[in-house]
């Protein structure tokens, strides 16, 4: 088993990194993937929180840097898949606690034992990003549709590519496609025309995402939700599996209407 | 590619081989003393580093090549490459078993290639210049992309962006009013062309979704149709 390690990065803050890292952290263990999440955002970790986990945090990542515990020791297993755990994050320290050669040598140690390691990236470019990016195989940016998130976005890109980690994956997230079809949001082909890299996935804004995060239960635990499913779809992309991109102006689609009453639908 | 300029230190440039250095004009002396203060304030940055550097037209002998290779040598940099125009720095260079110019730029596949033709010098960026990103020549600029926002082309001739430009233009940075800027599509006022801009917004409006060319008569930017530059 040699595990893929991919960091889940942004530049601009607040796009829904951790959310989407919890997300797919959780899709791939459903599909029986063995998988750690490590939080890299180290004063400001939030990745226990929505994965509901924040109570059982003894050691964390500083800790194993630091030689103060072993790194299974610092792996907190799931409520709900026995095969998906977290490293989390130190909460008092800063983001110079770690080096990038530090993720290096802790990623290296987890290759043998999963099939993915996930590392939330911290918001910015500074030294939390070049951790985060320091041992990873393929780089997942996350976006919202406004120019700003994208701008950000085509930063970290370039700055990927000039690592010769890229080509970077792309994600869009909190697409509203009502606003997009009243001509007040860009819609994603704009985005992916500017940013020109693969599109791995397009995330409609969901309200039961917040709730979800609220309760720290990740939404693709819930079945009829429409981010959820999306999460799913990336996860199967990531996996390799060819999973068309879904229609997201299903609002007006009755058969999209009837398919969600039924738990189904694409994406 | 990515450059960083500050007061008289020596531009560098990244490419896929390694690190490009610009040596200009000036004494070799002060120019190598330039770039070893240079790379001791970024040890971390240069250990273990490839560079190629750029002598431009100048004469360099070989005892002056050998010691600054022995002085990068001690810092854990290694002088790979000379590119120069000088039939005499090539020979020496190759005496020194270091490439020349045509053989790096042979090798390069990063997208950014230098070519030489008619005395004009270009560089070819075969990417899109992304925010944050800075590509500065003192020839002519060729983009075979986007010039992205937050993105920022600079060049001493003319720039042809086979894309869009929807971040900074500046060509004719030296002042030569010659210089040119035409593009598929040009969606962003912040172009000049040296050093003279024009923030009229209607400036923009002239010509949407066509390909433009933007050139100075008498001091003021004007806008036309590629196409028909080019058919006349």
């Amino acid at each position: 088993m040699t595990a893929k390690i991919s960091t889940i990065t942004s530049g601009k803050g607040g796009v829904g990194k951790t959310t989407t890292t919890a997300n797919l952290a959780v899709s791939l263990a459903d599909m029986g993937q063995k998988v750690v999440c490590i939080d890299s955002d180290i004063g400001l970790r939030n990745l226990d929180v929505v994965l509901g986990l924040e109570n059982r945090i003894v050691y964390d990542l500083v800790d194993v840097v630091e030689e103060r515990c072993r790194i299974r020791q610092a792996m907190i297993k799931d409520k709900h898949f026995n095969e998906l755990y977290l490293i989390p994050a130190a909460q008092t320290r800063d983001k110079n606690a770690v080096s990038p050669s530090d993720m290096v040598r802790v990623c290296d140690e987890l290759r043998d034992d999963f099939d993915w390691v996930l590392i939330d990236s911290p918001a910015g470019i500074e030294r939390g990003f070049r951790n985060a990016v320091a041992p990873a195989d393929e780089v997942l940016v996350i976006t919202n549709p406004d120019v700003s998130a994208i701008r950000d976005a085509d930063r970290i890109i370039g700055i990927i590519e000039a690592e010769q980690k890229g080509p970077a994956n792309l994600i869009i997230n909190r697409l509203n496609p009502q606003m997009v079809k009243r001509g007040e949001m860009l819609d994603a082909d704009d985005v992916i025309e500017l940013l020109a890299v693969n599109l791995l996935g397009i995330i409609p804004e969901d309200e039961q995402v917040i709730i979800s995060t609220n309760i720290g239960k990740p939404v693709v635990l819930e079945p009829r939700s429409r981010a959820g499913q999306v999460f799913r779809n990336i996860a199967r992309r990531m996996m390799g599996d060819d999973v068309p991109l879904m229609d997201l102006d299903y609002k007006d689609d009755f058969f999209h209407k009837i398919s969600r009453a039924f738990g189904g639908g694409g994406n | 590619m990515e450059s960083e300029r500050v007061g008289s230190r020596l531009p560098i440039k990244g490419f896929r081989e390694g690190l490009l250095i610009t040596i200009g004009a000036g004494r070799w002396d002060q120019a190598c003393e330039t770039l070893l203060q240079q790379i001791d304030e970024k040890e971390d940055f240069f250990k273990g580093a490839k560079i190629a550097i750029d002598v431009g037209e100048r004469e360099v002998r070989a005892a002056e090549l050998g010691e600054l290779r022995d002085c990068l040598s001690e810092r854990g940099v290694t002088l790979f490459a000379v590119l120069g125009k000088s039939a005499m720095t090539q020979a020496v260079s190759e005496s020194l078993g270091l490439s020349t110019e045509q053989q790096v730029l042979k090798q390069d596949r990063s997208g950014i290639g230098i070519a030489l033709a008619g005395g004009e010098s270009a560089i070819l960026v075969r990417k899109t210049v992304r925010s944050g990103i800075s590509v500065k020549y003192p020839g002519h600029v060729i983009v075979d992309g986007d010039i992205n926002p937050g993105g920022e082309v600079q060049a001493g001739g003319s720039v042809y962006v086979w894309g869009k430009i929807r971040g900074t233009v500046e060509a004719g940075i030296d002042g030569s009013k010659d210089a040119e800027i035409c593009a598929l599509e040009i969606v962003s006022l912040n172009m000049r062309i040296a050093n003279i801009g024009n923030a009229d917004q209607s400036f923009l409006n002239k010509l949407r979704k066509t390909p433009k060319r933007v050139y100075l008569d008498k001091s003021e930017l004007i806008i036309t149709d590629w196409r028909q530059v080019r058919n006349s």
